[in-house]
């Protein structure tokens, strides 16, 4: 790890102000993946702004048929929340598969979104249930915030504040782990909602995407085998060290088959 | 006292107290006054020249106190790392043997190749620095893989070996074994790839080196499995140092798998530096240098053919091999492949011929070695992947092909050079299918498939030669180095005893087996004990532990010792109790007069001994400290059946292991949960080369792929299953203790058992490791293909 300056941002407004200030700055939201890249020298920030004191980006709150989840909560609060069991359960799910128990108690849902790891939990869970994601500086629909690898709709000294997922009628995730990473190779989340039938992928792409067929078929009859025969195409899908863009297309339609009957309590 | 009882007995590790309580005292945790820290220059390149080093601007960096490169290392006459073990060509000449410059000598031939150190006062100053030492590459092709390394055209590593060939060695009569595949009833023929792995000891490894100008002495605190051979090695042949003035001490180590037996560049350049400077130099690993530097192992590449009569009786087996070394040979790598492996080919089996080819190459990937069970995990997989795969040919139970060729008459001459002592395979086998239920497989399978999973069983029936001696036999093989082992007893004035041992415990729990050992001996408490390893100034002299040795060899070094103790107490005692030395017994700790109530204790005896006021001084010496050193007549031969259910998800290719049954036959057990443990331990590694772990470098660029636990597999505690274990006891007849060794037994066999059930569930002939999700539905894919063919 290269040297640093560290600052503890006591407000959005002040951590704004500190990005403003210090252009090679990177936000701290937990820390999970930058922490680890900057031992590495990977990645050399000159400053860290670090949100963890600012007690507005955390916490989860019910509204309506709103549930709105502050950036700076941790996957372990997610994972543990009584509001989210009774609302978005899968939601809470998924943020129990993430990581291991010390990640789980440092990494945030802000900092993973605003990271947009290609197999990063998360983005499955915005995408897949029409969450909105709030910023300093406006409302970001999650279909227009994820934009390549590593890559979304933010833009400098942008910080995200909260996400508002509705609550969904069933919903449910699938994921197929990395067994060395244990980070999705492919993670398929599924929901019908207000917006219709969603599934959205994370793991196999450059980042997470939506399936229109997989959707269609469900929004007719939302049952297993209505997925079972339909098979993304393996062009411009991940193929690594781990799996081929061909068998990463296939557990697309594996997951989203299991996340499916996940929602419907089978 | 109940002394005796200990031998047999699960008592809890002496040593969990340190461990569990953070007491331990690994060598990073080791602080001398006035200590620097040494970081390595790597090479980036998988095979390149070294034009220029300019190390001015890091020399000038904050903290720097040195910088030194190969040339520094010549001009100072320091010599390259040494092979342990020579091994002869089918032509008789002796392999090539390259030069293994600890920092590079204008050309650097693997990823993580050791360039320049940067010594500094503190670590992170030396490795800032590090990024300063400029370094011109001119970059050369690489060649990596095994099966590319010979091949017309292909890179060349050392001028020495001009078709990057180190030796091609032979075993066997190749004529008698052609005659009989030529016209035998049956050949099942597999190819197989050994897939490379990286040990990842979780302790990474670690050295401190200090120089006293007062004595013109060293110290090296390191983390290795063999502390004395660490210092003969670097002293004779790398250094040119006075054995004598060099100590070096593995106190605390955190798991070796092999991996730390070796004589690495950073232990010669921390010492030797350290009298450049005047000061303490230390070097920790970090965990990407650990997978980047460290040995590797396996990494073979097999064709293999069994030829078997209408029976099923085997006739003859031929093996080609293709063994990767790696840029350079460490310290054992050329007698893994060969000595460790081809003689192992007769398994449990009587087949009568044998013979095997192998082809040891050089790649640009780093040093390839022995890693638990060196050798002889490639020569089961072999083996029981073979064997497996005819019973299923010729349709005969695989349980049943094992009993018709089981060797069943001790002591038995192999075709391939080992004389097993004793074993009883069918025991094992026998205990193994009542164990794992293979009765009841049938319904299990269908219970499997009703819930759409695939199950599958399969068996090994490994063999394993351990308690690696005798020297002169190994001396005959090319060895370089005496196999024996050294201990000393000493009694205190009040009983109490330290034995100093030349085995190493990196895990083994040898503090507390080796102390039940002496206490049941001498009829004394287990608190009374204590063993004494990995300090070359303590201990007389030592081997080391790899190869399952320890108790075989330095646990009957020490008996030996302890022969020596209680032969002498006998003669104080019959003084104290004015009897003839002949009549007096020894038991419980406790001096008898034969047949009369006459008796003292050992303490008494001992105490005498050190104040000898009552004594025989007139043929006696007084004290009581023994030594012995203790070269076995053969190897040992722990042998056990495994049986492995797994369950396949056809939608995933996800496998599981629901079942895993281990059958050992390691002879006498003196501590039956430290047996366990190191069973599981192995199982798990076992179990991890079958289905997850997997070294991948570039093929083109030779860079590691898998430079992390983010991409390299390790098995973790939800990859295996609560283990099945049992033991039988077939005492060894050629050691007192009638042991055999355990470490290594796991990861032997595990591999062959768990792909011969994959391949079971699949109703596949072969399946490369590690049977990974995606390999194992690709095969699905093309079984479901080939069917609507």
């Amino acid at each position: 790890m290269y040297q640093f300056n560290y600052h503890k941002a006591s407000s959005v407004a002040d951590a704004a102000a500190l990005l403003a200030r210090n252009p090679e700055a990177k936000l701290l939201a937990g820390g999970q993946t930058l922490i680890g890249a900057m031992k590495l020298r990977l990645a050399a920030p000159s400053d860290l702004v670090d949100l963890g004191a600012i007690a507005e980006l955390r916490g989860i709150r019910a509204d309506g048929g709103t549930l709105t989840i502050g950036a700076m909560t941790r996957h372990a609060e997610v994972a543990g929340s009584k509001d989210l069991a009774q609302t978005i359960p899968a939601l809470a799910a998924l943020a129990a598969s993430i990581g291991d128990r010390m990640v789980r108690n440092m990494g945030t849902l802000g900092g993973s979104l605003a990271n947009n790891d290609p197999a990063a939990d998360y983005p499955a869970g915005v995408l897949g249930l029409a969450a909105t994601v709030n910023t300093n500086k406006r409302k970001i629909a999650a279909d227009q915030f994820f934009k390549g690898m590593y890559e979304t709709a933010l833009e400098p000294g942008e910080i995200i504040t909260s996400i508002g997922f509705p609550v969904p009628k069933r919903a449910a995730y699938a994921k197929f782990k990395n067994p060395a990473s244990r980070y999705a190779i492919v993670g398929v989340f599924v929901s019908e909602g207000q917006s219709g039938v969603r599934v959205a992928v994370t793991g196999a792409g450059p980042c997470a995407f939506r399936v229109a067929e997989m959707e269609k078929a469900l929004a007719a009859k939302f049952s297993p085998d209505a997925v079972v025969g339909i098979r993304v195409s393996a062009d411009g899908l991940n193929s690594d060290l781990h799996a081929s863009s061909e068998y990463r297309a296939h557990l697309v339609t594996v997951m989203a088959k299991r996340a499916v009957q996940a929602a419907l309590g089978k | 006292m109940g002394a005796m009882n200990l031998i047999g007995t699960a008592v809890k590790r002496k040593e969990d107290y340190r461990f569990l309580t953070g007491a331990g005292t690994y060598t990073d945790d080791v602080q001398l006054d006035r200590q620097t820290y040494a970081y390595f220059v790597r090479s980036p390149h998988a095979h390149a020249t070294i034009k220029r080093i300019n190390k001015d601007k890091a020399l000038q960096a904050p903290g720097v106190l040195a910088v030194f490169t190969g040339e520094d290392l010549t001009a100072a006459k320091v010599a390259g790392l040494p092979c342990g073990w020579l091994i002869t060509d089918v032509n008789g000449q002796p392999m090539k043997e390259p030069a293994h410059p600890p920092l590079a000598q204008g050309r650097v031939r693997y990823v993580g190749d050791h360039v320049a150190v940067v010594i500094a006062e503190s670590y992170l100053q030396a490795k800032d620095a590090g990024e300063l030492v400029e370094v011109d590459y001119a970059v050369l092709p690489a060649v990596v893989d095994v099966a590319d390394a010979r091949k017309k055209g292909a890179p060349v590593l050392h001028e020495v070996a001009p078709d990057n060939t180190c030796y091609v060695w032979a075993l066997g009569d190749k004529a008698a074994v052609d005659k009989v595949f030529a016209s035998a009833h049956h050949v099942t023929q597999l190819d197989f790839v050994n897939n490379r792995l990286i040990p990842n000891a979780v302790e990474p490894r670690a050295a401190l080196a200090s120089y006293n100008r007062a004595e013109d002495s060293y110290t090296l605190y390191v983390a290795s499995q063999n502390p004395h051979v660490e210092r003969l090695l670097m002293t004779a042949f790398v250094l040119g140092l006075p054995e004598h003035k060099v100590r070096v001490v593995a106190p605390d180590v955190g798991g070796g798998f092999g991996s730390k037996i070796y004589l690495y560049a950073e232990d010669v350049v921390v010492t030797w530096a350290s009298k450049q400077i005047n000061r303490p130099v230390k070097w920790t690993a970090e965990r990407s240098e650990s997978f980047l530097s460290d040995a590797h192992g396996r990494d073979h590449l097999t064709h293999a053919e069994l030829a078997l009569d209408q029976d099923g009786k085997f006739l003859a087996m031929r093996v080609q091999t293709t063994a990767s070394m790696g840029a350079y040979l460490s310290t054992f790598a050329s007698c893994i492949p060969t000595i460790l492996y081809a003689t192992l080919l007769a398994g449990q089996y009587t087949t009568p011929l044998i013979h095997c080819e192998v082809t040891a190459v050089f790649t640009n990937t780093a040093p390839v070695d022995a890693y638990r069970g060196a050798g002889r995990p490639e020569a089961t997989y072999v083996v029981e992947r073979l064997v497996e795969t005819a019973a299923r040919e010729i349709k005969l139970d695989p349980a049943e092909i094992r009993r018709r060729n089981f060797i069943r008459e001790f002591p038995y001459q192999t075709p391939v050079a080992l004389l097993y002592d004793t074993g009883n395979y069918e025991a094992t086998l026998g205990e193994a299918v009542k164990l794992a239920d293979v009765a009841g497989f049938s319904a299990r399978r269908q219970e499997a498939a009703a819930r759409g999973k695939l199950r599958g069983l399969g068996y090994a029936a490994y063999i394993e030669a351990c308690g690696i001696a005798p020297s002169n036999v190994a001396g005959s093989l090319g060895a370089r180095a005496g196999l024996f082992e050294a201990g000393e007893v000493r009694v205190h004035p009040t009983g109490k005893v330290t034995v100093f041992t030349g085995s190493h415990s990196h895990g083994q729990g040898h503090e507390t087996t080796f102390a039940q050992v002496v206490a049941s001996r001498l009829g004394i408490g287990l608190d009374d004990v204590d063993i004494v390893h990995g300090d070359t100034d303590r201990v007389l002299f030592g081997m080391g532990t790899y190869g399952s040795r320890s108790i075989a060899v330095g646990g009957t070094a020490i008996v030996k010792a302890l022969d020596k103790v209680i032969a002498k107490g006998k003669k104080i005692a019959a003084h104290l109790m004015e009897a003839a030395d002949a009549d007096v017994e020894f038991t419980d700790g406790v001096f008898k007069v034969a047949g009369t109530d006459k008796q003292v204790p050992f303490a008494q005896v001992a105490l005498s001994a050190y104040v000898p006021h009552n004594y025989p001084l007139d043929r006696l010496e007084p004290g009581l400290n023994e030594n012995a050193f203790y070269d076995p007549t053969n190897f040992t031969f722990p042998a056990g059946t495994y049986v492995c259910e797994v369950e396949v998800d056809p939608d995933t290719g996800e496998t599981q292991i629901v079942s895993f049954t281990a059958v050992d036959d390691f002879g006498k057990i003196i501590n039956p949960m430290i047996v366990a443990g190191q069973v599981h331990g192995g199982l798990t590694q076992g179990i991890g080369q079958a289905l997850l772990e997997n070294c991948r470098y570039d093929r083109q660029s030779g860079q590691l792929l898998t430079g992390s636990l983010l991409d390299y597999c390790m098995p973790r505690a939800d990859n295996v299953p609560s283990f099945k274990l049992e033991t039988k006891e077939t005492p060894c007849t050629h050691n007192p203790l009638g042991v055999k060794g355990c470490g290594e037994a796991g990861a032997i066999g595990a591999p062959a058992a768990v792909m011969n059930a994959l391949t079971d569930a699949l109703g596949v002939r072969d399946l490369e490791m590690p049977a990974t999700a995606e390999r194992v539905w690709r095969a699905l894919e093309q079984a479901k293909m080939r069917k609507a063919a």
